[in-house]
């Protein structure tokens, strides 16, 4: 049996209201001003679609127990670095041994489901070890575009294989059809887009229900058998339609999350798949269809196993943590949707010598310290003599990781003159539990609402940018726990 | 066993350029500025200095590196000119380089100088900077007052303290530091405020306001030491000699190791103590005259007087809201301003503090004199709580 043996997913907690969208962009594009209702996760300032892609990954294996994992394959339409792989950021950050195939699969809004089409195919259950599926994005457009009020920010993930599955792939069917609904060239920030009635009447309502019928057929199921339909648009009653056109009830359509999350890119059929197979009962047959360039349309059914799996909070324990964002004006900067004046601190150069990125990955990408052989002291960084100063034993410290371990706050500050996209900058010394402590950059924190004895949670985020050459840097910072609300 | 600098060493003569926005000066200007008063003072000529120490932490923004910058600015006589960066401690550090150099013999007199030009860099607050390769890539970004700042949220957990009544000792220990500072003509803060001026200035650094930050500037001070035999044929009376010189440097158990509780300074704990046996003290809050403390941060200075062991642990709130810290309390510190009011050029500021002390015990603070001092304290702190540098030397007259 082949299919998905784990899901897990990443909203980040900051979310827009489109209302504040509207009341800044509506005198020039009065048609937003109808979207104006709910709200859209944004990507915190030191978020992206590799630091989101680690979390959901981390919320799919957080519960498998050091699942074995042979591959990683990210799908994503924004992925930071166009020459650096990607995936195999998030592979250091998950401290992944290193005999592993990393790809990144990337320019359509198929990207995700391309990816978990690819890791189905591979996964033919004569090799050991699972694929990690990643689907991240985080869509960019200018100000006052009308898909600044449709998109949202997000991630989900998967693992792929033939053991412990929890949803069974019946059957898939793809198609490539170049209809360049949207475009992003070369060099080029955003997209192009062409008129919607065109993308909805000769790509949407053809392209996909043709791809979903063939699907069927292909898994050997008839309409009636679906249970969930994932189909997603951010064009009004096109989901509606397209389940009507291929013969499913419109009450078997997955929660579309508009308003609440927005359309999370190349992701989103997949964020929809993890939201919806958190409430999945065994034996239920889920259909996902993507639309970019063509249509992926795959066909799973869920087994008993179902029952028992849980990501650590999924996409709707990500919906959860959240924390309502007015400010219009912080979106844009953080954006670079304006220039705004960042002051002389901002000046500071951050070039980072890759020579000693390299030695140090497993440290800075994995945040893993040491552990003393002679004391069993755990200590970030790991370093040549043990930290103890009643062992300070010389060679002795194996590998410890330190990003899945919670922490306290022991000391902390809100600094107003450290340069930060969001200001007060939030620092302290975390103490982990068992032993290891250092001083880290907060994120995610509410001004006002940060104590001495703190529970936090480390997180994969970006440190520093580096706009002068184009990099960035990517490191550890505590953010706050039990940051959901029921 | 070391017999220790306890008076080997006595200091001939001082100097120190007005501390501030120099905005007319250069580093040559401050420097040369500073020896003026300091070889007048010892009345030697510039070809007896043997060797020479400069001292100088962020140089990429003023003078460039080396020893260079000293021997031109002086045109000394082709002598060693070693420069030496421990971070705010640097100053503590030319004076020790001197001092070791004399009392080992290898010269019979010797400069050390600190000298910092902070306001060439277009902003407020000190100059940003790279913190090495490695560094930058997993050290929190903080700031000064922002890594100072962290003693305030952990004191106050560890004691029990009520914020409001820690703010308020801080904003004594600020207003005290303006007061005094009203009264010293070289420094860079000479006004006075109150209490409810520092309780309500903006926040630097949470719970840190304007007024708990020492001042950004520029300065130079300079000592030239020799050994108490050749200060008396020199015609010097009363000698002011070392006492102690004592530094400990973090290893990283603060930062790495559970055991600290960020509350306090585990440097300046073990260097007083240090200093408080090579000097042969025994009660210091009893036998110390005078304190200047690296008072970069209120919060800096408050639980520094813990770790100088002149209050007691959990009891520097009181004796500060006592006054037992002011100019007319039982043991006044930072009578000159401190780095508060004085000001903080940073290579400058432990030499600074020795200045002060040796015009107190000379009788020749004018105003702000206090009553025939014999045994005074330098803390020169550099880096931040969990992990620094700590220098701590004492002073006084000999025989004290």
């Amino acid at each position: 049996m082949i299919g998905l043996s784990g899901f897990g997913g990443y909203i980040p907690r900051l979310r827009l209201s489109r209302k504040s969208i509207a009341e800044v962009n509506g005198w020039i594009q009065p048609g937003i001003k109808r979207l104006g209702k709910g709200e859209r996760s944004i990507c915190n300032w030191d978020e992206d679609s590799v630091t989101m892609a680690v979390e959901a990954a981390r919320d799919c294996l957080d519960n498998q127990n050091g699942k074995q994992l042979r591959a990683i394959y990210l799908g994503s339409t924004t992925l930071p670095f166009q020459d650096r792989q990607n995936s195999g950021v998030v592979a250091a950050a998950l401290n992944l041994d290193e005999a592993l195939s990393t790809i990144d699969i990337t320019a359509a809004q198929t990207a995700g489901t391309s990816a978990l089409v690819a890791a189905l195919d591979a996964a033919d259950g004569a090799k050991e070890g699972d694929i990690l599926v990643l689907a991240s994005d985080a869509r960019r457009t200018r100000s006052a575009a009308q898909q600044e009020m449709t998109f949202g920010d997000g991630a989900a993930a998967f693992t792929v294989g033939s053991k412990d599955v929890v949803a069974e792939l019946l059957g898939y069917h793809s198609v490539s059809i170049d209809f360049v609904d949207h475009y992003r060239g070369d060099n080029r920030e955003y997209d192009y887009n062409w008129e919607e009635r065109w993308i909805r009447d000769e790509g949407l309502l053809k392209i996909i229900p043709n791809a979903i019928s063939e699907a069927f057929g292909k898994a050997g199921i008839a309409a009636e058998d679906v249970d969930v339909l994932i189909a997603p648009s951010t064009l009004r009653g096109v989901s509606a339609k397209i389940a009507k056109m291929v013969g499913v009830s419109e009450e078997s359509l997955a929660e579309s999350l508009d308003g609440v999350v927005g359309e999370t890119g190349c992701a989103h059929p997949l964020v929809m798949l993890s939201h919806s197979l958190e409430s999945a009962l065994p034996g239920q047959v889920i259909v996902v269809a993507s639309f970019g360039q063509g249509c992926d349309v795959l066909v799973f059914k869920t087994t008993d196993a179902i029952a028992s799996f849980k990501p650590s909070l999924g996409i709707s324990g990500y919906i959860s943590r959240r924390c309502e964002e007015t400010n219009y004006n912080k979106f844009m900067a953080f954006n670079d949707l304006v220039l705004q004046e960042k002051g002389m601190r901002a000046e500071l150069d951050n070039q980072t010598a890759l020579t000693q990125l390299y030695r140090r990955r497993d440290m800075l990408l994995g945040l893993v310290g040491g552990e003393c052989d002679v004391c069993g002291t755990h200590q970030f960084p790991r370093s040549r003599i043990c930290v103890n100063p009643n062992c300070n034993a010389m060679n002795t410290q194996k590998p410890f990781q330190f990003a899945d371990i919670p922490s306290k706050i022991m000391t902390w500050s809100a600094d107003h003159l450290t340069y930060c996209p969001d200001p007060p900058l939030h620092y302290g010394i975390i103490q982990f539990e068992g032993g290891g402590r250092f001083l880290a950059n907060f994120t995610d924190v509410d001004v006002g609402n940060v104590e001495v004895g703190q529970d936090m949670r480390m997180m994969f985020r970006i440190k520093d940018y580096d706009d002068l050459r184009g990099f960035r840097r990517y490191f550890w910072k505590a953010a706050p726990s039990n940051q959901t609300r029921n | 066993m070391a017999s220790g600098i306890r008076d080997k060493v006595a200091i001939v003569g001082m100097g120190c350029s007005k501390f501030g926005e120099r905005w007319d000066c250069d580093t040559e200007d401050l420097i040369v500025e500073a020896f003026e008063e300091c070889i007048l003072d010892a009345g030697i000529d510039i070809k007896e200095i043997q060797a020479a120490w400069l001292a100088t932490a962020i140089e990429e923004v003023h003078s460039g590196k080396g020893g260079i910058p000293l021997a031109f600015a002086l045109r000394l006589p082709y002598i060693p000119v070693t420069r030496v960066e421990n971070f705010c401690a640097s100053g503590s550090e030319a004076l020790r380089g001197a001092v070791y150099a004399v009392a080992s013999g290898a010269c019979d007199i010797a400069l050390a100088l600190g000298v910092e030009k902070l306001k060439d860099t277009g902003y407020g607050g000190l100059p940003q900077r790279s913190r090495g390769v490695l560094n930058s890539m997993w050290w929190a970004n903080y700031s000064a007052p922002g890594s100072f700042a962290q003693l305030a949220s952990a004191y106050q957990a560890k004691h029990g303290i009520n914020a409001d009544e820690l703010k308020r000792a801080m904003a004594h220990i600020s207003v005290k530091s303006h007061a005094n500072g009203s009264k010293n003509p070289k420094a860079h803060l000479r006004n006075k405020i109150t209490e409810d001026q520092v309780l309500s200035a903006p926040i630097i650094a949470e719970p840190l306001g304007l007024f708990d930050c020492c001042g950004v500037s520029d300065g130079a001070a300079c000592a030239i030491v020799t050994t108490p035999e050749i200060a008396r044929n020199l015609g010097k009376k009363d000698l002011i000699t070392v006492k102690a010189l004592q530094l400990s440097v973090s290893n990283g158990t603060e930062s790495g190791h559970n055991s600290w509780d960020g509350s306090h300074f585990m440097t300046a704990r073990i260097a007083s103590t240090r200093a408080y046996e090579e000097a042969g003290i025994r009660d210091p809050r009893k036998e110390i005259d005078l304190a200047e403390v690296h008072d970069c941060f209120s919060i800096t200075e408050l639980v520094t007087m813990e770790d100088l062991h002149l209050s007691p642990e959990g009891g520097a709130v009181k004796d500060v809201l006592d006054g037992f810290y002011d100019s007319d309390g039982g043991l006044p510190c930072q009578i000159d301003g401190g780095l508060k009011c004085f000001g903080h050029p940073i290579g400058s500021s432990g030499l600074r503090m020795i200045y002060e002390l040796y015009l107190q015990m000379q009788g020749r603070a004018s105003e702000r004199q206090v009553e025939n001092p014999k045994l005074g304290l330098t803390h020169n702190l550099g880096g931040a709580p969990h992990q620094n540098v700590c220098s701590v030397a004492i002073i006084g007259q000999l025989g004290a």
